[in-house]
Formats: structure tokens, sequence, C-alpha cells
């Protein structure tokens, strides 16, 4: 399995990174370093193996279904780049 | 007293027990460490006076009688900890100007149990990394150094800064987290002692999450006595972490017998790797030596699914990281670039998290990006977490067989040059933790000793490896381990 420029620029905008064109090249050879590392696990037999879930054999605790927290807008917008009005701010995402 | 700072733990609780010190004057000396080690880069937030106000707290509860287990003990805490009001970039120019509102539980825990804060401490951005070297902070440095060579040292890597300031008596000790071998391989190329506990036994609530299957925090001490006294504060269930586990926390310093009659010490044959150095060979034959020599009963064992361990670990781990790391918007806190006429949320995304990440984050982010997207999610990670069900079963067959814990290299090499990898491609970097990724797939508690050096006097570990929550029986084997070596070596003063 090869990346080429346009895999690796695919990559990029799945991850929402953005990557200049010139730089396309060296990534998509780090890939191809990295991916052909781990192409290793093709040889293992894993026929009828369940893929982990969990490392340890607990159960997941539950709660009770009730509020038990809130009412903290200023200590979640205290770091927000942009918050006005109680709201964060982003930049126009419906036309 | 002089030179408080270079007390452990222990010695300094026993002092302030016995009114021989102060936590302030403890707090000072190791502040005034700090102030004199700049060229180390450890510390890169310094909170003298909370530090301070600590030690005085402290200072009253120890005269009042009231002294609980860290009372007045200054520790450093790696900068993935969430400390409120205290910068945690997780060294990370994204997080930059981030002042978390809340404080981790494990960092409470600490502060309930008495501890000082000097300060937080530099690592790999986001903890990927295995030599210090990727953090917005720059190189965090190694104490040691090569004999008269000045050649500055890595201190390994995620928690390199946690590592030199432990070995450079800047603080007594520090919080570590380890996801790959984060805690153990710094401490191994320190010469100071690190515990990656069963997955589960500390919270990871307020730890900015790399890999959340993997991810476990621990102390990093002088000490195997150490590490048992603070994990012991670090550790416990924690209702706002849900695979915090719910089980009593044993008293971790009582059970250090260092008795190894009757216990059986497996030694992994696939862990004797082509090309491994003939010093990390004579370390590891030695260590087996001393094992036996203390009673245990050495017993060659296979965990045949070893070779696999690495390459699982670069599917799951950025995985979780793409996943974790998509919070990173530029909407709710850090960085959000400065936006052109006309960019929309897309491009704020994509400026934001190509100006915030630093290329190893952006790489890892990307390749779990890869391996999750349809059409490889079978083929990748699908298969990554069925060979990781094949390691945590190879191991499950030999505590089946009666191994009580497994003794192996920590570390492939000694610490090595501050850019010696730097044009190595991205797999090389990923060996230095060849012997201690196994432990984080299989959720297993781990820890490094330090029991020798190179001929360059650099320090080299060893690595046990225990069976799950038993941390109070692994502690005492590398109690055992640690009497036998006798490692007292220190770095010289340079810096």
């Amino acid at each position: 399995m090869s990346i080429d420029e346009s895999t690796a620029a695919r990559v990029a905008k799945l991850a929402r990174i953005k990557v200049d064109p010139e730089a396309l090249p060296a990534l998509a050879q780090d890939f191809n370093g990295i991916l052909g590392f781990i192409e290793q696990l093709s040889e293992v037999d894993v026929d009828g193996v369940e893929p982990m879930t969990s490392v340890t054999p607990q159960r997941l605790k539950r709660r009770a279904d009730v509020v038990d927290d809130g009412s903290q807008q200023d200590a979640v917008l205290k770091n927000a780049p942009d918050a006005r009005e109680g709201f964060f701010a982003v930049p126009k995402v419906v036309e | 007293m002089s030179d408080l700072n270079k007390l452990g733990l222990a010695g300094a609780r026993d002092a302030l027990r016995a009114g021989d010190t102060t936590s302030k004057a403890l707090t000072e000396a190791c502040l005034a460490a700090i102030d004199g080690a700049g060229a180390l880069n450890a510390f890169v937030h310094n909170t003298p006076d909370i530090a301070l106000a600590q030690a005085e707290a402290a200072d009253t509860r120890l005269k009042a009688g009231d002294a609980p287990a860290m009372c007045g003990l200054p520790i450093g805490i790696k900068d993935l900890f969430c400390t409120k009001g205290v910068p945690s970039q997780a060294g990370s120019r994204i997080l930059q100007g981030f002042l978390p509102q809340y404080e981790s539980t494990v960092s409470q825990n600490l502060f309930d149990a008495g501890a000082v804060m000097l300060g937080k401490l530099n690592m790999d951005e986001f903890a990927m990394g295995s030599s210090n070297e990727t953090s917005v902070y720059g190189n965090a440095v190694n104490p040691w150094r090569r004999g008269n060579d000045d050649t500055a040292l890595t201190p390994g890597g995620s928690s390199g800064g946690s590592a030199a300031a432990v070995a450079a008596d800047l603080c007594l000790a520090a919080t570590g987290t380890d996801t790959g071998g984060s805690i153990r391989q710094p401490a191994a190329f320190t010469g100071t002692v690190g515990i990656k506990p069963t997955y589960g036994r500390c919270s990871r609530w307020g730890i900015v999450a790399f890999a959340s299957s993997l991810d476990q925090a621990g102390p990093m001490t002088k000490s195997v006595r150490d590490a048992a006294i603070m994990l012991e504060a670090m550790c416990g269930h924690d209702p706002r972490d849900s695979t915090s586990a719910d089980l009593p926390v044993p008293d971790f310093e009582a059970a250090l017998t260092g008795d190894m009659r009757g216990k059986k010490i497996g030694i992994p044959r696939e862990y004797r790797m082509d090309g491994m150095p003939e010093e990390i060979e004579k370390l590891w034959s030695d260590g087996i030596a001393m094992m036996k020599d203390a009673g245990a009963e050495i017993v060659d064992i296979s965990l045949p699914h070893t070779k696999y361990a690495l390459p699982t670990y670069y599917v799951i781990a950025p995985a979780e990281a793409s996943s974790n790391l998509a919070r990173y918007d530029g909407v709710r806190y850090g960085h959000r670039a400065g936006l052109d006429q006309g960019d929309g949320i897309t491009e704020m995304y994509e400026k934001t998290r190509a100006e915030g990440f630093g290329p190893e984050v952006q790489r890892r982010v990307m390749i779990g990006t890869y391996v999750l997207s349809a059409g490889f999610y079978d083929a990748y990670y699908n298969r990554a977490r069925k060979v990781r069900t094949l390691i945590k079963r190879d191991f499950e067959q030999v505590f089946a067989q009666g191994i009580d814990c497994i003794l192996t290299p920590a570390t492939p090499s000694a610490a090595f040059g501050l850019g010696e990898m730097t044009d190595a491609d991205p797999v090389a970097m990923y060996l230095n933790d060849v012997f201690t990724v196994t432990v984080n797939l299989a959720g297993l508690p781990g820890i490094a000793v330090p029991t020798g050096q190179d001929r360059q006097g650099l320090p080299l570990g060893l690595q046990l490896i225990g069976r799950p929550w038993e941390e109070a029986d692994l502690l005492s084997s590398a109690y055992a381990l640690e009497r036998s070596a006798g490692f007292v070596a220190k770095p010289d003063k340079w810096w």
C-alpha cells in the first residue's frame, strides 16, 4: 500500500490540518515509512480473535442519570479565543 | 541541614516529622536549585508563590501532628496535568495561554496528601516523543554527560523534564505519564525510578489525553521507596474517569520487604533483540544474577507476539490521538490562527491546527486519521486491536504459569545526543519504546530501576513487569533489585 500526494492531501483535509502543496511529497514519504512498518501486522494470524475493547476486564460503572454539574458558563468560556455575550464566537458557518 | 533538595521523599518526610527541617526550607532549597538550572530547561512554568503558600500550610499541619503522606514535600508536575489557574500546555503551542479552571484528580490527590508544587515540567508535545525534542519549550537536557564530553544528551521522553528535574535534584520527585514508555524510558536515561501502574490505577481526569486506552500517570522518583509513597498518594478510584478502578489502594511502602524467596521471575526470550548492545546484554544478565542471588527462581518464558507490539502501538495510539486531538479547533480554548478575508470555519480549523501542532503531532494525527478512514479501518485499526488481544494473552499465559514478574531491559541503549536522531526516519525513534510498549498494550504495571552504567558513565535501567493490580508485589521486587544493584551514582553538576 503506497500513499501518493493526493492521498496525503486527502488525509490532511480529513484531519483538518492545512498542509502546503510543497510539503506533500515529504509527508507522503513519512506516511509510507510508518505504514510500511505497520504492514508487519498483516502476517499475524488473527482468525477468531476478538478485537480488544477494554484492557482491563472491568465493566464500566454506571451512574444515576441526574444532572450533577453545570452553571459554569464563566469557567467554560474563560479560555475561549473569542467569547461574546455568553457564547463561543466563530466565523460565519451558514450563509 | 544542607542540600535539602538532594533528599528523596522518604528522607525528607522523616526529617520533617522529626522536626529537623521545615517544608519552607525544603521548598526554598528546591526553588534555588531550579533558579540555577535554566540550562536543563526542565521546569517551564515556575510556581514559587503557590509552593511557598503550600509549604507554609504544610508546616502548620506538621506542627499540629496532622501530616498526611506527602506533607510538605516539594515536587514537580508534568505539563500534561491540568493545574488550576497555572499554565498547562502539554508542551504544545496550541494550548498557549490555556489556564485550566479545574485541577486534575492526580494533582489534587497529591495536594490533598500535602505535596508542594514547584512548577510545571517540560515534555514532548502531547507526550508524543522519546527525546523531549518535540516540545514547544525546546529540548529538556539530561544532567548526565558522557564522561568529560559536553555533548548535550536527551533525558528521554516524553516525561523528559520530569526525569531531568529529579535526576538533577531540582525537586524531590515528579509526576510523569506513560503511553508507550514515557515514564520508564526517561527514568532509565537519567538514573531515576519510574513506575507506570496498572491501567485504571490512576485517574486520567484532567490529564491532557493522548491515547486514552494506553495513558497512565505515575511517579518519577529517586528511589523505589519514594515511588511507593508517591504512587499511593496519586492513585485511587475516581468517578470522573469511567476506567478508573474501584479497588482498594494497598499500603505500597509497607509491602517493600524485598523478599524474593519463592518468587518466579520470567525472562522473555523475545526481548533478546538482534544487535542489542553488549552493555545492555550484560546489564540484563547482571540483573538476572541479582534476582537469583536474592532467592528468586529464574524461568525462561516466551511472549511470542512481542515483535508486533510496536506496529500495533503505532496504529492504536495515533488512532486514539486523532480522535482525542480533534478537540483543538480554535473555538473553546487555546490558539486560534489569524484569518484572512473570506476564510470560513474550515479554514479556521485547518490554519489553527497547522500553526498549533508541531510536525510529530501532525504526523501522528494524520496517520491516525488514515487508519480510521473508510476502507482502512478493518485492515489497520481492527487488525491492530486483535493483535493487541494476542499480546495481552501472551502475558496472561505466563502469569498463569505462576510467573510473579518479568525482568527485561528498560531501553535498547543509554541516553543519546540531542539532535542525533533528527535525520533518522520516525520509525527509528519509535524503537526506543521496544521494551516498554508491550506493557501499555496489556495494561500491566511496569517499573524502571537504575542498575548500572555504560562505559561512558551513563545510567542504564532494567524494567520489571508485574501482574495486573499487583504493584505492591512489583515494588517489592524492584526494591530487591535496587538493593542488590546499589546504584548510587549522580551526575556531576555542570549546569
